[in-house]
């Protein structure tokens, strides 16, 4: 199995881990999109040296994942090419803000680093949303879940298209790589010379196959509309799910829980 | 009814592939397209199902292929396609077989029930939870017969049905084709398979039809297929 092929694997893992039982995947997806979604607004609102305010924001992803039965590790594992990324957002941010906001010990902190350390934890946490969304509702649910809130059809079928591309590509990426191997033996990578060649083979090659598989979701009937893959009823649970969460988004976001425990702790 | 009238197509700023094309098939007909490679009998099947748009006329049962009437004319065709890859896009077999009959608003009681007479059918109740992308290349072309089949439609095109599949699943999927009595169109480089599902064959050759008729007549003829790449099938040049 090459690289390509264990991505494609854990692509399709995804969808296995979708169709698991747990609390948390027998909610409504539509719920769970709505409560990702001001998951995601809330964290993102946070001042951006407003450190010490948004840590307690981990606690309900951490949560969830628990009621998932999806250990975080595997969101960490899955995501370990995008979160560097994510995490390299606020890495210059020391350099500008130099200015000293906070000392530990005798050791000064500047604000650079903080806004640095806030700005990685947000992308975490959206990131750890995010995956929980997919993870626990099959895609297609999601998709029924926009349409239901009257997202535009074309956007939700463009989103669904991307979705199956990227297992496409990659699939056409392994039969590729191993390809140019077989025929190229003893060679790491490809040869910087054949990567033109190589990506526009690629590109067109997956290309045809999406248009194929679109004209094979039209052939067999799929006209935006989700039928298919019926939503789980909105049910008193969700409500109360939705509910709770939004509650304690909001205790998060307008009281400091942060200082209120350490006031707790020193008394 | 499936009838061609005076039907041309050329791929973007190419040659063209069909060349004023014309036949007509009556209800229930099993017809094989034969033909060399790149013949033009996937593009055939491709503009019944209004995939692609050419010149001339393309009628399913009086309704006219075009943009208008796709998914009428396209609900009443079910087309397995040459690469099966391709025709398989949910998770597993079974969400798959679904898709098709819930999208045409066939009640999920009744959807589940045709899923597995299919499945029994075909003798793929093992597969039936399976993810697609665990399952081989044969076992993923049955998955996308038995995808079509659930779609109970009027006519059923299959292209390269029995390429990629080992002899038993070769002969459960001759042995469906044979009990259906929908029209059929099948294309293949698979004679013997042809000879035993299809009484009547149409010969292609650069996108023009070169021979039209009994299967046994052209499927006997020697020079005739081998002037178009081809060769008796087995059963017929032991025989001979
Ligand atoms: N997407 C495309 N763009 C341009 N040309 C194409 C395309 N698809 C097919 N062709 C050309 O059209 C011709 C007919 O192709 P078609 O796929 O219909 O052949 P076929 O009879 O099904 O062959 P095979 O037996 O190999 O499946 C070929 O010459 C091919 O090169
Ligand atoms: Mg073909």
């Amino acid at each position: 199995m090459n690289k390509m092929e264990k991505a494609l694997n854990e692509l399709g893992h995804m969808d296995e881990l979708a169709v698991q039982e747990s609390p948390v995947h027998a909610m409504n997806a539509g719920a769970k999109l709505l409560c990702t979604v001001i998951y995601i607004l809330v964290v993102m609102s946070f001042n951006k040296y407003d450190l010490s305010g948004l840590i307690p924001m981990l606690l309900w992803p951490v949560f969830m994942y628990q009621m998932s039965g999806i250990p975080v590790r595997t969101c960490f594992y899955k995501l370990r090419i995008v979160l560097p990324l994510v995490m390299a957002v606020g890495l210059f941010n020391p350099i500008f803000d130099r200015e000293i906001m906070l000392h530990i010990g005798n050791i000064g902190v500047s604000g650079g680093v903080i806004s640095m350390l806030t700005l990685m934890l947000k992308g975490v946490l959206c990131l750890m949303a995010s995956f929980l969304l997919v993870a626990t509702t099959p895609f297609d649910n999601i998709c029924a879940a926009l349409r239901r809130v009257h997202f535009p059809a074309m956007l939700v079928t463009l989103l669904l298209l991307t979705y199956r591309y990227v297992g496409v590509m990659t699939e056409e990426l392994a039969v590729m790589t191993d390809a140019y191997h077989l025929r190229a033996p003893g060679q790491k990578g490809i040869h910087v010379s054949a990567w033109g060649s190589f990506l526009g083979q690629l590109l067109l090659r997956s290309m045809d196959r999406a248009q194929e598989l679109y004209s094979s979701m039209l052939l067999r009937g799929y006209h935006q509309h989700f039928h298919y893959a019926p939503i789980k009823p909105f049910k008193f649970s969700d409500a109360v799910f939705l509910i709770l969460s939004i509650a304690f988004f909001a205790i998060v976001k307008y009281v400091n829980v942060s200082e209120l425990m350490g006031m707790f702790l020193v008394r | 009814m499936i009838a061609f009238e005076n039907v041309s197509f050329a791929y973007e700023s190419g040659e063209p592939v069909i060349r004023d094309m014309s036949f007509r098939i009556e209800d229930g007909e099993a017809v094989g397209l034969i033909g060399a490679n790149g013949a033009g009998k996937s593009t055939i099947m491709k503009l019944l199902l209004g995939l692609v748009q050419g010149e001339g006329r393309i009628l399913v049962d009086e309704t006219e292929v075009n943009r208008d009437n796709l998914s009428t004319i396209r609900h009443k065709l079910g087309f397995v396609l040459q690469n099966s890859d391709n025709q398989m896009f949910m998770p597993t077999v079974y969400e798959d077989m679904m898709f098709g009959p819930l999208n045409y608003m066939v009640s999920r009681e009744e959807a589940d029930k045709r899923v597995d007479e299919i499945l029994d059918r075909l003798d793929l109740q093992h597969l039936k939870h399976k993810y697609n992308h665990k399952i081989s290349g044969g076992e993923k072309r049955m998955a996308a017969i038995a995808t079509v089949l659930a779609m109970e439609p009027e006519a059923i095109l299959m292209d390269e049905p029995t390429s990629a599949l080992d002899p038993y699943n070769r002969r459960i999927v001759i042995n469906t084709i044979k009990e259906l009595s929908q029209t059929k169109i099948i294309t293949s480089h698979d004679l013997d398979m042809i000879m035993d599902t299809c009484s009547r064959v149409i010969l292609i050759s650069k996108g023009s039809i070169v021979a039209d008729g009994k299967a046994e007549d052209i499927l006997s003829d020697k020079e005739l297929l081998e002037a178009n790449h081809m060769e008796l099938p087995l059963s017929l040049s032991r025989n001979g």
